[in-house]
């Protein structure tokens, strides 16, 4: 292994050794100086992955959540600089850390603060004229592409996370039954904002979001509120351009 | 010649690292800060408020950016997507400085978020040059580079931390960031003097100068060991460096850095405050 090789991998793992090569004053040892840079890695990720996670770290706990960051920074330590962005992992660690299998939840929630991250520092973009879409002749509208917001996020869950999520960060009452919700996040200037989707929606802008003509998304949706949808999609500004072959 | 497409410089008077929490005050009054330091990592996001501040404010300050993720001593080559993401922000922003540090902190892909200590050696000379000369090559600007604060050595190292960074300076035509605090911190924790380091350091290439707060405690051996942390006041001893350093090599810009436990921007303004009156006692 590198020097460098070296101290990555103890700087990760207490239980390894200090170093070879490293020394205090007059050659005295470096233990206790080493375990500064220790110190300074697991506690600056550890934040890092504490203001990330405020929901997860809610529902479990300020202390079981540093267990789990030190552990999940160990496994994953960030692979860029980016630390905005750093806990992309979070999501499938907590689906394989066994003290957190009991929380089938957690996973999602994970999912949902990572995409209002992205959508916090996604690009900027001018919304749609409402009233491009309301001229359009119905036949014209169907065989329309809709272009949306690079800050628009979808998340489709099993479980109630948007309730559990505004539970937390919003005060509203806890969620009582194991319902699946689908959230659309949209983004009107700088504060991401997550909203249920209407039932069946969800299918329909998936198949939006990968490109498909409006009529084409509705063959893939089944039954669902289209004018509620677009209503939303137009109100947060999350339509971004129509493009008419 | 590197230096000619940015539009302005450094004023040899105080700066402070941005907190986005000062955003309304700093517009409200700025007090005695006279430009500002961002962390060139904040803003590589494609958009939202952090560029939406940053280029209000780029409209009414000169910006300072200072990288912390290029690990320019690492023993790999550097991230050629993160000198991309730099040469864009450097481009649209077009800063009055560009400065990152003496230190590693990625190792084969993974970035440890800290500032980690090299060996001086020819070797790690030679790398580091290297680096320095690939990124000024790739921005298209001179960079600065910083002092790192340290808390431990390498048996292997043949030359002392000055030499090292003047013969860098010297090889690649880069300036220096004299970060006084650091070298408070480096030297009470190599036992050395720190008076001694400000007597010998290349004043002429120094381009800015950063001050912040440390941490004290203790080694294996009970002696004192001092941690740069940016949570609080400059302390007394690097205030009387930082005087040192001014009589020495003249007023530069000087930044205070408060990265932990951000004060109010009073208290923030206030540090700026005293720094002026080193800089330019007449004014004070």
């Amino acid at each position: 292994m590198t020097p460098q090789g070296q101290f990555r991998a103890a700087l990760l793992d207490p239980d390894l050794p200090v170093p070879s090569g490293l020394t205090g004053p007059a050659g005295r040892p470096a233990r206790r100086r080493f375990d500064i840079y220790r110190n300074n890695v697991t506690a600056s990720l550890t934040e890092a992955l504490r203001q990330s996670f405020p929901v997860v770290r809610a529902l479990v706990g300020e202390e079981f959540f540093i267990a789990l960051a030190i552990a999940h920074l160990r496994a994953y330590p960030p692979a860029s600089p980016l630390l905005m962005f750093y806990g992309q992992d979070m999501p499938a660690f907590l689906e394989s850390f066994p003290a957190a299998r009991a929380l089938g939840y957690l996973p999602d929630v994970a999912r949902l603060e990572l995409a209002l991250r992205q959508s916090y520092h996604a690009a900027d973009a001018d919304a749609l004229d409402p009233d491009r879409l309301r001229a359009l002749a119905p036949e014209t509208f169907l065989a329309a592409r809709l272009r949306l917001a690079p800050a628009v996020r979808l998340l489709r869950s099993d479980w109630p996370v948007l309730s559990i999520w505004r539970a937390n960060m919003r005060g509203a009452a806890p969620p009582r039954d194991r319902t699946a919700e689908d959230i659309l996040i949209t983004r009107t200037e700088f504060d991401p904002e997550p909203q249920l989707l209407p039932p069946g929606a969800a299918s329909f802008l998936t198949a939006l979001i990968g490109g498909a003509t409006v009529g084409t998304a509705l063959d893939h949706a089944g039954a669902f509120d289209l004018t509620a949808t677009l209503s939303l999609l137009l109100a947060d500004g999350a339509i971004t351009d129509l493009i008419t072959d | 010649m590197l230096d000619a497409t940015s539009r302005a410089r450094l004023p040899a008077r105080p700066g402070v690292g941005y907190k986005p929490q000062h955003f309304a005050d700093i517009l409200a009054d700025a007090g005695p800060v006279a430009w500002l330091e961002i962390h060139a990592e904040n803003y590589m996001g494609d958009g939202g408020r952090p560029l939406a501040q940053l280029r209000h404010l780029a409209e009414r300050f000169p910006i300072s950016v200072h990288g912390v993720g290029l690990s320019i001593g690492g023993e790999g080559p550097l991230d050629p997507d993160h000198l991309a993401r730099l040469k864009h922000l450097c481009g649209w922003l077009d800063p009055a400085s560009f400065s990152e540090h003496l230190a590693w902190s990625t190792h084969e892909g993974a970035f440890l978020n800290d500032l980690l200590p090299l060996p001086y050696t020819e070797a790690t000379l030679a790398r580091v040059a290297a680096h320095v000369a690939q990124v000024q090559d790739r921005i298209g600007r001179r960079m600065l580079l910083e002092n790192p604060s340290t808390y431990l050595d390498f048996t292997e190292s043949e030359m002392g931390e000055i030499d090292f960074l003047a013969e860098i300076a010297r090889r690649t035509g880069c300036g220096l960031l004299l970060d006084v605090n650091n070298v408070f911190v480096s030297c009470t924790n190599r036992q050395t003097d720190p008076a001694g380091y400000i007597d010998r350091f290349p004043h002429d290439r120094v381009g800015e100068i950063h001050l912040g707060g440390h941490d004290a405690g203790r080694d294996d051996a009970g002696a004192a060991l001092l941690i740069d942390s940016h949570g609080r006041e400059v302390a007394d001893p690097v205030w009387h460096l930082y005087e040192q350093t001014v009589r020495l090599g003249g007023a530069r810009p000087t930044l205070i850095e408060w990265d932990n436990d951000v004060p109010g921007w009073a208290t923030l303004a206030a540090e700026a405050g005293r720094a002026a009156r080193i800089l330019d006692p007449a004014a004070a």
